[in-house]
């Protein structure tokens, strides 16, 4: 029996300590006709750790084999061999959430380390220990800017039409059951960023909070000092939707404009998390202090024990769903804890000069790869606004066509912009660290082929 | 006492894991930059080598209790054994590389496996369809209200305003649905354990969208009413929620789909056997019945008539509630889930409800005859019970949280403690089918010597643990002066 | 048992109310902050807000418990007591003195006649 322990005396000498029959009897306080026996007949017989692994080696390398410059809100980077091998330890793997303090350190510690490193990253006051991703935590971080801003009477924010469409759709679904309005700022077509202009239509009304992303989904660099500003003019918050890894070289949301952003969310995969067919990731999210307590998640705060010794605990409860129940801040109540220390982990490696290095490689390949592919008749980048680690080009032919046929050649060469902006033959394209020379040649020379078919 | 620094103080500056990291570049290859958006200072992020990341981590990774290392029956948590080869499989290299928006062509094997688990999950339910999208339990949750919400909508059904929640329930329940827009109305719970069926029946109505429960519910009983209840709450156009919170007492024996449940979640890191993580990631797929079908969350995996997979999004469903994530959730725990379910295979299924259940009721019994008290002492257990040490903390002072300080020192992880609410001082307690009678002992030992502690050194069991790397920690310097971010 | 003073009026969820002139002093009594243990963040309304008697007007929270605060009786806050941002503690050490929550512009006095008498409370909290 795959992980059951117990031997037929075992059973015998349990049976007998409760005194029933059988495992059966265990169950007759369920109506019979309810009983699933017979009624599991679909499901395949079990298999041996080695055949289940033999099935999934078959199914996973069906998916390897192409080279992928794919990105659109997560990233291909290096992750040290150090960072899953320690993340998967079986004393952070097999823990729980750490109700009891005092045998859980390990993990609290991790949690603490990880808020200051968030902190660090985007220049916030505090940081919690992570929601499900990115663009769930901007849904989050809507819901806390409602909360948060008592200048506004409001249920409307405002988001760019250049956020992540995925964060627009995902929170959306979040948050609409709450009357929750999302009202869409328009972007610069020649540009590709979010101009001031756009936002003079909402000057002087009433609401909560103006979102800004940095980069924004076509890469392009937004103006967030003057974007910023603005919104605290016209009394609303400013929630930042930041790479991590751009943060290495861009200003940090709590600098942007005067007075900085309030809330900071973004999605962590890039620290560390691999692609995995988008998850497990982690959302990570940051606030000024002064809004801590409308901020939702697992917090942790360094106290001392009944001896004086330092330690580490859960803290700001009474915001949570197990105390506050239906007055809760949120319905949450864990956070990505493995994908999380993994991260923890990356950053420690890599310190500042690293990451610094990482995202440095990433902007200059991906200008590299753009300078080679828009040396293909045809090809032109679509804005003009400077860039982190991604690109718009527009390409002489329908987007989908060409993807296709590049994909034919095992080369991932981006996504399709033409569902999301109604932009036919405009991709968005992605290279980092990882990406060589002769791969970024591959894809020019795969793309020439193929536009001249 | 260099295993309590944190990171940042074995920091040096000029100190690094150079291998780590591409070498720099020149600041000309930036120059594409603006100035007034870069970065005036680097982030401090800690300087340190290589081997002092390791040997720190692994040192924080041995302050904390494990599956691995304990006995660890937290109750509606199923903390059963995570097995080591799903965690291989899942980190294969042709998953762990794979992009979220990888063309299908290039995702076959993946979606092959998410095709099969949305299959087994609604086989062992006894639901119509499934969609994995939800991250966490929680998650789960608010596709499920969402999809009431969705439907009584679609209906026209607009009096709809209230849920009803048993007041045994898990607060994610009444926190789920405010964010879904609702009204909480909660009902009470009979001594017996089961919900007053009767305050049920004055509760519903036409303002009611639906009931969310658990079954076996939080005070570790299976709820013999169900079907009346089921009754009750759809006569009057309610819908009926199942929390599978507690889905691993009744895998393979009572389907959640038969009882009359109209949409459930499943925590697969419950009873999928998918690794807690120290609190995350889960990963709670919901199933639904026929008429909810139209709004699962999507994408979900499809099947063509020639044998290929394809995912299902909201271009197709358009009366779906949407996307819950930038991509498609955990997809790493969903794999996970998928070996294990591969590796129990049917007759593995229904072993799980039946040896949970043996293993809480066979610890029940033995935890009662050294002298612990039952919440529910003429129920049956479920996987799980409640122990109440009311009668401990009125006449010796010495509390549940006391109790299970002491158990640390044990080396026992301590079980849930003052969950469900209703029951003073009490221990939800869950074994899971995947410990051994002789471990299960172990805790019944350590339980009667500790009460037998309660009684002749209650002092020393208030200020237990004593063996831990921290004793009792200041909550209260925690939460009146918050330090939540390091400073040097 | 705790402290009831005499002179003041009572709701039955535990707040205590003190009537000078038309302007109500709230706070919560020494048993419910004896029942709710260490606070250690008290939410207060805002001056100038307008609110009924019954409505919620503030939270006090534990490091395991929030507990919702009522306004006892109608009128405008007038004033709140900044001290708690600081010193929660202040609510548990002097409950009837420097851990008072607001002060309301009382709109009806026929509120105060809806609240418990010291006895009365004595009376509740017995039976609890």
């Amino acid at each position: 029996m795959p992980y059951i322990p117990h031997t037929p005396d075992d059973v015998c000498a349990m049976l007998d300590a409760i005194g029933a029959d059988s495992i059966e009897a265990l169950f007759d306080e369920i109506p019979a006709h309810l009983k699933a026996a017979g009624k599991l007949d679909a499901l395949p017989e079990g298999l041996s750790e080695m055949e289940v692994t033999r099935l999934m080696n078959e199914r996973a390398a069906m998916d390897a084999g192409a080279v992928s410059f794919i990105g659109a809100g997560a990233y291909q980077h290096h992750i040290p061999a150090a960072v899953w091998e320690i993340a998967t330890r079986g004393e952070f793997y097999t823990a729980y959430t750490p109700y009891q303090a005092e045998a859980s350190q390990g993990t609290l510690q991790v949690i603490y380390e990880f808020q200051t490193l968030m902190t660090r990253l985007t220049g916030m006051e505090v940081s919690n220990a992570s929601v499900y991703d990115g663009a769930s935590g901007l849904s989050e971080a809507v819901l806390m800017a409602l909360r948060a801003n008592r200048k506004s009477k409001s249920r409307k924010v405002l988001v760019p039409t250049a956020l992540n469409p995925r964060y627009t759709a995902a929170t959306q679904a979040i948050v609409e059951n709450q009357d929750v309005a999302l009202d869409s700022v328009a972007f610069d077509p020649a540009s590709g960023q979010t101009p001031l202009d756009a936002l003079k239509p909402f000057e002087g009304q009433d609401y909560a909070a103006l979102v800004i992303s940095q980069p924004n989904f076509f890469g392009s660099l937004e103006e967030v000092d003057a974007l910023t500003d603005w919104a605290h003019a016209n009394s609303m918050l400013v929630i930042g939707v930041v790479n991590p890894t751009s943060l290495a070289l861009l200003t940090p949301p709590g600098e942007w404009g005067a007075e900085g952003a309030d809330i900071v969310v973004g999605e962590g995969q890039p620290l560390g998390v691999p692609l995995s067919s988008g998850g497990p990731y982690f959302g990570f999210m940051c606030c000024k202090q002064k809004y801590v307590r409308q901020m939702p998640g697992r917090i942790i705060g360094r106290t001392v024990d009944m001896e004086g010794k330092q330690g580490f605990a859960l803290t700001l409860q009474a915001r949570e769903q197990h105390i506050r129940r239906s007055k809760a801040t949120s319905n949450i109540c864990t956070n990505q804890g493995l994908a999380m220390t993994a991260s923890t982990i990356y950053c420690s490696l890599l310190g500042p000069d690293g990451l610094t290095n990482v995202a440095a490689h990433c902007h200059a390949n991906t200008q590299s790869l753009a300078d080679k592919l828009t040396a293909i008749a045809g090809v032109e980048r679509a804005f003009s606004a400077p860039t982190f680690h991604e690109v718009v080009l527009t390409l002489p032919k329908p987007a989908a066509e060409v993807l296709a046929a590049l994909a034919g050649k095992d080369v991932l060469g981006g996504v399709s912009l033409a569902t999301d902006y109604d932009m036919p033959n405009a991709i968005l394209i992605n290279a980092t660290e990882i990406h060589s020379e002769s791969d970024l040649d591959l894809f020019a020379v795969a793309l020439k082929e193929v536009l001249a078919a | 006492m260099s295993e309590t620094q944190l990171i940042f103080q074995l920091s040096q500056p000029g100190r690094s894991a150079v291998s780590q990291a591409p070498k720099a570049l020149a600041d000309d290859k930036l120059s594409a930059i603006p100035a007034h958006l870069r970065r005036k200072q680097k982030p401090a992020l800690p300087e340190v080598s290589e081997m002092q990341v390791v040997r720190h981590y692994t040192n924080l990774s041995s302050k904390n209790f494990a599956i691995d290392k304990q006995f660890y029956p937290l109750g509606s948590c199923t903390m059963k054994y995570n097995p080591r080869g799903a965690n291989r499989a899942a980190m294969l290299p042709g998953f762990l590389n794979r992009h979220p928006l990888a063309p299908e062509t290039h995702s076959q094997g993946f979606l092959s496996c998410m095709f099969e688990l949305q299959n087994f999950l609604k086989e062992v339910t006894g639901m119509k369809g499934v969609s994995l999208a939800p991250m966490a339990g929680a998650q789960g949750e608010f596709a499920g209200v969402a999809m009431i919400r969705a439907y009584h909508e679609a209906r026209g059904d607009e009096g709809r305003t209230e849920i009803l929640i048993p007041e045994a329930a898990h607060g994610t329940n009444p926190a789920t649905a405010v964010m879904c827009g609702y009204k909480v109305r909660e009902v009470p719970v009979g001594k017996d354990g089961d919900v007053d069926l009767d305050a049920l029946k004055a509760a519903c109505g036409p303002q009611t969208a639906g009931l969310m429960m658990t079954n076996p519910s939080t005070c570790g009983v299976f709820e013999r009413q169900i079907e009346a209840i089921a009754k009750t709450v759809h006569e009057a156009g309610g819908l009926l929620y199942y929390d599978g919170a507690n889905l691993n007492a009744i895998l393979g024996k009572v389907r959640p789909g038969d009882m009359g449940f109209d949409v459930i979640h499943m925590n697969l890191h419950k009873t999928f056997a998918t690794p807690h993580g120290g609190g995350g990631p889960g990963a709670g797929p919901v199933g639904v019945s026929e008429r909810l079908l139209p709004y699962l969350p999507t994408p979900m995996a499809g099947q063509r008539d020639d044998g290929s997979y394809h995912w299902i999004d909201t271009d197709t469903l358009e009366t779906s509630i949407g996307h819950l994530s930038a991509f498609m959730g955990n997809a790493g725990v969903l794999l996970r889930a998928y070996y294990y379910a591969r590796s129990l295979g049917r007759e593995g299924m229904i072993r799980v409800g039946e040896f949970s259940t043996l293993a809480a009721n066979y610890l029940l019994k033995r935890l009662e005859a050294v002298g612990c008290t039952a919440a529910y002492p003429d129920r049956r257990a479920s996987h799980e019970f409640i122990l109440t040490f009311a009668k401990e903390a009125k006449e010796l002072g010495v509390t549940a949280m006391d109790i299970a300080k002491r158990l640390l020192d044990y080396n026992q992880h301590a079980p849930t403690t003052y969950f469900p609410l209703l029951v003073p001082e009490c221990f939800l307690i869950e074994p899971t089918e995947t410990e051994s009678k002789e471990a299960l002992d172990e805790f019944v030992d350590a339980m009667a010597a500790i009460l037998e502690e309660a009684r002749t050194q209650p002092d020393m069991v208030k200020e237990a643990p004593f063996t831990q790397p921290v004793r009792r920690l200041d909550d209260v310097k925690a939460a009146r002066e918050l330090d939540l971010a390091w400073s040097e | 048992m705790s402290e009831i003073p005499a002179e003041l009026r009572y709701a039955s969820s535990h707040e205590w109310a003190k009537n000078d002139d038309g302007t109500v002093t709230v706070g919560i009594t020494a048993h419910a902050q004896d029942a709710m243990g260490d606070l250690v963040y008290v939410e207060l309304p805002e001056v100038g807000q307008v609110v009924a008697a019954g409505d919620e007007a503030g939270v006090v929270e534990s490091v395991k418990a929030a507990s919702d605060i009522y306004a006892p009786v109608s009128g405008e806050i007038v004033a709140i007591n900044e001290a708690l941002e600081d010193e929660p503690e202040l609510v548990n050490n002097v409950p009837y003195e420097g851990g008072w929550l607001f002060k309301i512009a009382m709109s009806e006095e026929s509120d105060l006649d809806n609240l418990l008498t010291a006895d009365q409370y004595q009376a509740q909290i017995e039976s609890e």
